[in-house]
């Protein structure tokens, strides 16, 4: 029984835990993985002697040139998003956390948080107004007269990763924020007292300090850039492909089967980002969110 | 202060400025566009200001339709997510068995995992097994997956603080387990209680990734947007981003008069 809550107390917090478990976690995800292992059949067929478990769904995404490319691409690309908002985020979080004080410090937090509140496709959107072909970078560019013909900025990958950076850095920030702002000053002042240049105080202090809050922000980071549907959608061009947009048009045509195989081989990949970030920045699952 | 202090003072106030220019520059740019009376949503050339994207916006019945699609679902996210959050909290702050970090794992895991893997799941489950069609029921089941995490792990920080003390206290002059519960442990979660409902409402009202593939053909309001954007981009969405812009920061501007009141 739970301490203090009696037989009746005991009994609701155990159903309503187990319902959730139960019928929103657990077992949605057993029927995805059943769903992920049989072959794509016609509604006659489901049940009948072809309908047997496979690994062929997963093995497509070896053997499609196609997916496989973009399942790589999708990888790397949510390693370097997560890399350049690390490098962008940790000067301001130093701020917030080391330097700023009092009304500064909250107008600041505010400053970053408010866009947050704003829809995620809108603020995507606000990216594409500023890239496309009649937008305002072009514009810009051409009222100068630093070029003639509009560059297409939306070719490749750089606006999906741009837009991306934009759209997860609060994942980032406020992490990093958390852990530096536990650090002790003294070992800062003693660290500069000792003649320690700046580059030393953050290599040997800071960031060994902030570990944890590196660690969750860029899990967050990696595992919303790698599972974002809005930022390739409205950013992307044909040639920047996401592994999500193979996932949703093979959700639309009802191919449930390979779509659920690479739902798992995506939920997979960010439990593998974790367990890798964990055992590279030495923390603990229960450091880990706070 | 010496010269190289100087420098990276300045340094990092330009940086600051540069980051601050990057987070609104793109959302003043949005707002220029929602006032432009071009067809095409586009800041420059300026073509004269107009309400009239305000106007289309409003008088377009779909996104009324979703707004209260939305507000039913987030509404329904709360009352499950709050009082469920709160028992998965309190069973992990309380009891003590062998298996707690593996329960404690799997718990936690629905926020580890992309908003796309629920989706799916979550409208597989009560589509195929359950015989419920995808719509605001499916969207609220895999949304609340989710959200429950945030709600316990928002609620565990503050129950961990609590001073069983005061509970058995109340035991010893004769209180029962229920009224312990409500004159004495809620009154002291209530604080986190409260921003978990906010939290619960905001990422319910907010969410894309989970609702796209749970919800089946019904819509919230950012399934509406990322239809919008994606099929006929007009600057009614702009107008729409306008909107959130100003309820945002009237909520700031709320927040940070009660903060202060508090203060004081």
């Amino acid at each position: 029984m739970i301490d203090n809550f009696g037989k009746t107390g005991t009994l609701v917090v155990l159903s309503l835990v187990g319902a959730w478990l139960l019928f929103m976690v657990i077992g949605p995800q057993l029927i995805a993985i059943d769903y992920s292992f049989r072959p794509l059949l016609p509604l006659r067929k489901i049940g009948g002697a072809e309908d047997i478990y496979t690994l062929k769904n997963y093995l497509t995404l070896f053997s499609n040139t196609l997916h496989r490319s973009v399942f790589i691409k999708t990888i790397w690309s949510s390693i370097l998003v997560t890399s350049i908002a690390t490098a962008v985020c940790y000067p301001v979080s130093f701020y917030l956390a080391r330097v700023a004080r009092g009304a500064k410090l909250s107008l600041m937090l505010m400053a970053i948080v408010v866009p947050y509140w704003i829809n995620e496709l809108l603020r995507i959107f606000a990216w594409q107004l500023i890239l496309s072909d009649a937008g305002i970078l072009n514009q810009l560019l051409m009222g100068l007269s630093l070029i003639h013909d509009p560059i297409n900025f939306r070719a490749g990958n750089s606006a999906v990763i741009l837009g991306m950076v934009y759209a997860y850095i609060l994942f980032m920030v406020f992490p990093l924020y958390n852990a530096m702002e536990s650090l002790d000053q003294n070992q800062v002042d003693g660290a500069r007292d000792l003649g320690a240049s700046w580059p030393t105080i953050h290599w040997r202090i800071v960031i060994p300090h902030a570990k944890p809050g590196i660690a969750v922000g860029c899990i967050m980071t990696f595992m919303l850039t790698a599972g974002s549907v809005a930022a390739p959608q409205l950013l992307g061009s044909p040639s920047s492909f996401w592994f999500t947009q193979i996932i949703y048009t093979n959700y639309e045509t009802a191919n449930w089967n390979l779509g659920t195989a690479y739902s798992e081989v995506l939920a997979l990949l960010s439990l593998l980002f974790i367990f890798i970030m964990l055992k590279l920045f030495k923390v603990g699952l229960k450091d880990f969110i706070k | 202060m010496s010269t190289s202090d100087k420098v990276l003072g300045w340094i990092t106030h330009s940086y600051l400025v540069l980051f601050f220019a990057y987070l609104f520059l793109p959302l003043v740019f949005m707002s220029i566009v929602a006032f432009n009376s071009a067809e095409i949503p586009q800041a420059i050339p300026w073509q004269g200001g107009t309400l009239h994207w305000f106007h289309l916006l409003f008088q377009d019945e779909v996104m009324w339709e979703a707004l209260l699609n939305s507000f039913l679902v987030a509404f329904a996210v709360v009352i499950i997510s709050v009082p469920t959050g709160l028992c998965a909290a309190l069973l992990l702050t309380r009891l003590h068995f062998r298996a707690k970090n593996l329960l404690y794992a799997l718990m936690v895991s629905p926020i580890l995992v992309p908003g796309i893997v629920l989706g799916i799941s979550t409208f597989l489950f009560w589509d195929a097994q359950m015989n419920i069609p995808g719509g605001l029921w499916t969207a609220v089941m895999g949304q609340s997956s989710f959200i429950v995490s945030y709600c316990m792990l928002l609620i565990m920080a503050r129950a961990q603080r609590f001073d069983r003390i005061q509970e058995d206290a109340a035991f010893d002059l004769g209180a029962g387990h229920g009224r312990v519960f409500w004159k004495i442990t809620l009154p002291f979660l209530k604080p986190a209680l409260i921003s978990a409902a906010a939290l619960a409402f905001m990422q319910s009202f907010e969410n894309y990734n989970t609702t796209l593939f749970a919800i089946g053909i019904e819509q919230t309001l950012p399934i509406y947007i990322g239809t919008r954007l994606r099929v006929f981009i007009s600057p009614a969405m702009n107008a729409l981003g306008v909107v959130f812009i100003c309820l945002t920061l009237c909520g700031a501007l709320v927040y940070e008069f009660l903060r202060r009141k508090e203060a004081q």
